[in-house]
């Protein structure tokens, strides 16, 4: 539902985004990773028909964003960085005002509304001053606005950014829930929450994509992706290490710590299901107090530095 | 259409909303009274008619016009609101309109309210109330020219004040374009043509022809492309600017 050819923004000399494509179908949300200034939000500017790209297409629900921009922004909903909205405004006036540019009236209009609102839990500061609203509630008046007219696409530039744990949780749910029948975009500088709720995630630094599949793929690329983290009762001893390390399916033995008489080693396995069923045989055997076993998943947030430092550190050679 | 009414209500209710609409339009009651009575003497002329009222009303608008537009565009830059407004199914042109007629009626409004002097002015004499009603609409017309300069202006810069301030100078030029202060400018080297041109793209000129009864199809025409002109200018500021 959104396809993006070849796009790019160049400010002045600077090169925001350097051509960068890729498409988002129906069911499918899309987390967009990247450090501050790797050029998301002007991404999702180019999508969203704010800025005009410099070159490159993009195409909403089939409608070219350059020739039918009104068309596009029928057919989406976006969320800006930040959820700037009028803020002298209440909450109900607010939404009554989005409702009648999208074109709603009557029954119609009374009925989105109350329905963006039930969604986004604003119930309680309907008729509050938007200025007067803490950051959270902010928010969700961006996101209520965003869904009132339950476009085929969204786009939301760090729909979680400022919100406590719990409201984090309910936006996250709130996306899950409607991500069956939408393709959804959000930008998000939270590892985990490419996690939670995406099903692919692009990562893109100095304007150009560095990653682009599912949140597995992206942990497999760790170095301590299908690593066993296994805590041993008692004090380092080389034997464990070295027991450990004539395993067939284990490739090196790492140390990593010893608190409380416990000590913990990584190692490192290609299959890690049978990596695991070898160490719990041969603890048997060595009768090893084992306290924890853990297959880990790979670090996002070394992925994410590696990919997006690979060409500042080239640069600097 | 629907949605220059939309963003026409969304703007006038948020002049209500804040106390921007009572403190102008208690501001602008007030200034007019002193001018019309004090400056204009309106008492001690002793001609039932609303002159003084008129004669004052390019000076009013001259800081309060721009005190009203500079916020049209320069404040949704400023918050960021504008993103929302610019990805809305809106044109950037019906936006423009729907601020400007939201602005421009509420100076509609403000003048209007001025009607204890048009009752005073009845009790006092027996006026020529049309040349009355041909002067409200040139007090109307002119008030759309001063507001599609601020307007233009105002999406220049995020900054309200410098929009105030630019906004009040270029104004101010088109007031006295038929004087000597901007004509002795140009009438040393310019063709007298364009001298002539320069003149008679004066307020003054066009205001006080209508203000003396005289509704001549040509200063209505003048207020009217003067309005679109600006406004036509400013709908390129804001695509070209909206992103800065």
């Amino acid at each position: 539902m959104i396809e993006v050819q070849e796009l790019s923004k160049q400010f002045g000399v600077f090169t925001a985004v350097d051509g960068i494509s890729f498409s988002v179908n129906k069911g499918e949300v899309l987390g967009f990773l990247g450090p501050n200034g790797a050029g998301k939000s002007t991404t999702m500017k180019m999508i969203t028909g704010y800025l005009t790209p410099t070159a490159g297409t993009v195409s909403v629900c089939g409608f070219d964003v350059k020739k039918n921009p009104i068309d596009v922004k029928k057919s989406l909903g976006y969320l800006p960085e930040g959820a700037p909205a009028y803020d002298d405004m209440t909450v109900d006036s607010f939404l009554r005002f989005i409702a009648n540019i999208r074109g709603y009236s009557g029954a119609e209009k009374d009925k989105r509304i109350a329905n963006a609102i039930a969604k986004a839990n604003l119930e309680s500061v309907i008729h509050k001053t938007i200025e007067t609203l803490s950051k959270g509630f902010k928010r969700r008046v961006g996101l209520a606005q965003a869904i009132l007219h339950d476009p085929p696409v969204l786009v939301m530039d760090e729909p979680t950014d400022g919100l406590d744990p719990n409201q984090k949780h309910e936006v996250r749910m709130l996306i899950k829930e409607m991500a069956k029948d939408k393709a959804i975009i959000i930008s998000t500088h939270i590892l985990e929450e490419v996690d939670a709720i995406c099903d692919r995630a692009i990562i893109i630094a100095q304007g150009k994509i560095k990653f682009d599949g599912t949140p597995q793929e992206l942990e497999a690329l760790s170095d301590h992706h299908n690593c066993v983290l296994l805590t041993l009762d008692g004090y380092p001893s080389l034997n464990a290490e070295k027991y450990l390390g004539e395993l067939d399916s284990v490739g090196r033995v790492e140390y990593v710590s010893n608190v409380e008489e416990s000590t913990t080693y990584r190692v490192y396995a290609q299959d890690s299901t049978k990596a695991v069923k070898e160490i719990s045989h041969l603890a048997q055997s060595q009768e090893w107090v084992v306290d924890e076993m853990m297959v880990e998943k790979g670090r996002l947030d070394d992925v994410f530095r590696r990919l997006t430092l690979e060409d500042v550190e080239a640069v600097e050679v | 259409m629907n949605n220059i009414i939309a963003i026409y209500k969304r703007e006038l209710s948020g002049y209500f909303a804040t106390p921007v609409a009572y403190v102008f339009i208690v501001i602008f009651l007030m200034l007019a009274g002193v001018f019309t009575f004090y400056l204009g003497g309106l008492y001690e002329r002793g001609q039932a008619d609303l002159q003084p009222f008129f004669a004052y009303l390019p000076w009013l608008y001259l800081f309060l016009i721009p005190a009203l537009s500079m916020r049209l565009w320069a404040e949704e830059r400023k918050s960021g609101s504008i993103e929302l407004l610019m990805t809305l199914p809106v044109s950037i042109t019906h936006a423009v309109l729907g601020k400007f007629l939201a602005a421009w009626l509420f100076i509609g409004l403000a003048l209007l309210l001025t009607f204890p002097l048009w009752l005073t002015i009845n009790y006092l004499g027996e006026p020529d109330n049309p040349v009355i009603f041909s002067g409200y609409l040139g007090a109307f017309l002119m008030a759309g020219a001063y507001l599609a300069i601020g307007s233009c202006i105002s999406a220049l810069t995020r900054n309200q004040v410098i929009a105030f301030v630019i906004a009040v100078v270029i104004s101010f030029l088109f007031i006295l374009s038929g004087f000597p202060l901007v004509l002795d400018f140009f009438s040393d080297w310019a063709p007298q043509v364009l001298v002539n041109a320069i003149s008679s793209l004066s307020f003054l000129t066009h205001f006080n022809a209508i203000i003396k009864g005289v509704i001549d199809l040509r200063d209505i025409i003048y207020f009217l492309s003067f309005i679109i002109c600006w406004l036509m200018a400013n709908v390129i500021l804001v695509d070209m600017k909206k992103a800065d």
